[in-house]
């Protein structure tokens, strides 16, 4: 597969400890792509990258990185990518500057350190010390680390995390011009508005294996339904009187249910929400809230799993 | 676009910034060692050692002042003969001298050499005193022995630890730091050699410790005048054979150490017996021989033998060329096996 930047078959990783972190994993990252790995803490997403990365022995499967395997070409595929990892405490007394020409020398060709700094946004602090740094302006540093050796395909691991909506767009915006020169990006996360704006393909993996692979928009077609309506009800009664009765209606794709709240997939709200009040009310149910919203990545996890991709739900849509 | 440097250079660039935007470390590297100096300088003064005794104030006590005080060259003080014998206990006095009868008794440690000093002292003013005569005349003439002072023993001693201070701490603590702060398993993801960067670690490290080095020995001899004898270039290579040999095994402790704690456990574990045993503060051939062969074969012992023999005799490559072998020996196995065993994350 000449035109793949990652292939990886049968995956396994299995700690000493006898923790198995990914459980037989299948990836094919084409090259010129962004691909996520998009999962909850824990499932496996690190481990992965991290072996991609050449960073962890695998326990068994095959990978290959632009074409070559790590246990025979691991300088060449240093050369060729640029890695983010997750938790890089790079050194606070260096500058920004003197950082990437640290980081330029490690490769045989590169960008100049200062286009790496332009390319990120960071040229008004190329003397700045990295201690000095706000959150995201190190984030982006650490990824104008990743891209200064001008990789073919660059690893981001959770490279939002932590970040205000304001820093997490300027990185977008970064990674969004890094991919119109072709190249690939591999990124984890767990947001899933991230996902869904930066990624052309998104695997979602959960305890260590892939449970769905496609582009944002077919996986959430495939929750069926473009829309969600959530109702809360007054009683947990009332909510299994809804539930039962919301099982014999053709416009619900998917239904899920949390607490007192339902949760129903629809294609159309414009159709189906008269229609669903109307019925409500005819069974004498009274609502206690009423929400409709766009469907998410969201959806389609707590679809696969019944679970939601972190408790902590309230993420900023940007 | 300017090409950019080597990656070791880069490195070392880079750690040689750390270390000088770094006051802290700064400070226990130059600070500290001279204010040591300082310190020591004080409390052992560059004078004739001048004996202090005590007679006790009992029946015949005048006349054993006056014969002590008549030379001027002892510090006579009457105290009863409690508050004299404590004074001796607590080493305010080196001797008590006790009227008995016509004589006298002396009271002192025969462990001290400062007591056997004291005891010769004012026996022979006690009995010149009385009419001892001196059959034959002699005269004293005094010459000023460079090097021969504490201080100037000392000074070695303070750069040979200091070396073996700067390579095990400012080497495998760097380096266990950087493991904790993931910044080994951010280097792993480029191309860098791994070589290259224990070479720059331990290339930085040799860097600072000349400036280091050379830095104390000038304090030494601008505030206590003590001699830096020696060529300096002999000087230069003994330094740098200590650092490689400290480097190394500073590397060698940190190779596969995850913890800053455990780093610092073993890194005072080393460096306790080379503390106790080599030779820093006082002669490591005190030790009594059956232990000789294990304080010799400490590299601090050995370095500090070739630094005294350099700084304080002068001594040529031929003489001190089994220490500067041993330690760049020592210096070796532990990089080579560092490299081996090295493990970024």
């Amino acid at each position: 597969m000449d035109d793949a930047a990652i292939v990886c078959r049968g995956l396994r990783k299995t700690y000493p400890q006898g923790v198995e972190a990914v459980r037989g994993l299948d990836l094919a990252v084409p090259r010129g792509s962004c691909f996520g790995l998009l999962g909850p803490n824990g499932a496996g997403k690190t481990t992965t990258v991290e072996i991609l990365e050449g960073l962890l022995e695998k326990t068994s499967g095959e990978v290959e990185v632009l074409g070559r395997r790590w246990e025979d070409s691991a300088r060449e595929i240093r050369e060729r990518i640029g890695v983010s990892l997750q938790e890089t405490r790079l050194a606070e007394k260096l500058q920004v500057l003197e950082t990437l020409r640290l980081f330029r020398s490690f490769y045989r060709s590169g960008l100049d350190p200062a286009e790496a700094m332009e390319l990120v946004g960071l040229s008004e602090k190329a003397k700045e010390r990295v201690g000095r740094l706000s959150g995201g302006q190190r984030q982006r540093l650490a990824v104008a680390t990743a891209m200064v050796g001008n990789p073919e395909l660059l690893f981001l691991d959770e490279p939002t995390t932590g970040l205000d909506p304001q820093a997490r767009r300027q990185l977008w915006d970064v990674l969004r011009a890094f991919r119109t020169e072709g190249r690939t990006i591999v990124l984890t996360t767990h947001y899933m508005d991230e996902a869904e704006r930066l990624c052309d393909e998104i695997a979602i993996v959960d305890r260590g294996q892939r449970i769905a692979l496609g582009t944002p928009k077919s996986l959430i077609g495939s929750v069926g339904g473009d829309h969600v309506i959530e109702v809360d009800f007054p009683s947990a009664d009332m909510s299994d009187r809804a539930e039962a009765l919301a099982k014999g209606w053709p416009q619900v794709q998917s239904a899920h249910r949390s607490g007192t709240t339902l949760e129903w997939n629809v294609r159309s709200l414009t159709e189906t929400l008269p229609d669903v009040l109307r019925r409500l009310e005819e069974a004498g149910l009274t609502l206690a809230e009423l929400r409709t919203r766009q469907a998410s990545l969201e959806d389609v996890f707590v679809k696969l799993t019944g679970r939601h991709l972190r408790e902590e739900s309230a993420i900023p849509h940007l | 676009m300017k090409s950019p440097r080597s990656p070791i250079f880069e490195l070392i660039l880079s750690r040689l910034r750390e270390f000088w935007r770094e006051p802290e470390a700064l400070f226990w590297v130059y600070g500290f060692p001279i204010l040591l100096i300082v310190a020591l300088g004080l409390a052992f003064p560059d004078e004739a050692p001048r004996p202090a005794v005590d007679v006790a104030s009992l029946p015949g006590h005048e006349t054993a002042a006056a014969a002590l005080r008549s030379g001027g060259d002892i510090d006579v003080v009457v105290n009863s003969l409690e508050v004299a014998r404590a004074r001796h206990r607590s080493e305010r006095t080196d001797l008590v001298v006790i009227p008995e009868g016509e004589g006298y008794v002396y009271l002192y440690d025969p462990s001290r050499p400062e007591d056997h000093l004291a005891k010769v002292m004012a026996d022979s003013a006690i009995q010149r005193a009385k009419g001892r005569p001196d059959p034959v005349m002699t005269r004293g003439e005094t010459v000023k022995l460079p090097g021969s002072r504490y201080i100037d023993w000392l000074l070695p001693g303070l750069v040979g630890m200091n070396i073996m201070g700067g390579g095990l701490w400012g080497v495998g603590f760097v380096l266990v730091d950087m493991r904790v702060r993931k910044l080994l398993k951010r280097f792993r993801a480029t191309p860098m050699r791994r070589s290259d960067f224990l070479l720059a670690i331990l290339g930085s490290r040799v860097a600072f410790m000349i400036p280091e080095v050379f830095t104390i020995l000038l304090i030494g001899k601008l505030l206590f005048g003590a001699p830096l004898g020696g060529a300096p270039l002999l000087l230069a290579l003994v330094i740098l054979a200590g650092s490689i040999c400290f480097c190394g095994l500073g590397l060698l402790l940190a190779c596969r150490t995850e913890r800053l704690e455990t780093a610092s456990g073993l890194t005072n574990l080393a460096m306790m017996p080379m503390w106790i045993l080599s030779g820093i503060f006082f002669s490591a051939e005190r030790f009594p021989d059956a232990i000789q062969p294990f304080v010799r074969a400490l590299p601090l012992t050995q370095l500090n033998f070739a630094l005294r023999g350099v700084i304080l005799e002068g001594q040529g490559l031929s003489d001190i060329a089994f220490p500067l072998v041993m330690l760049v020996g020592v210096g070796g196995i532990a990089f080579a096996l560092a490299l081996r065993w090295f493990r970024w994350t």
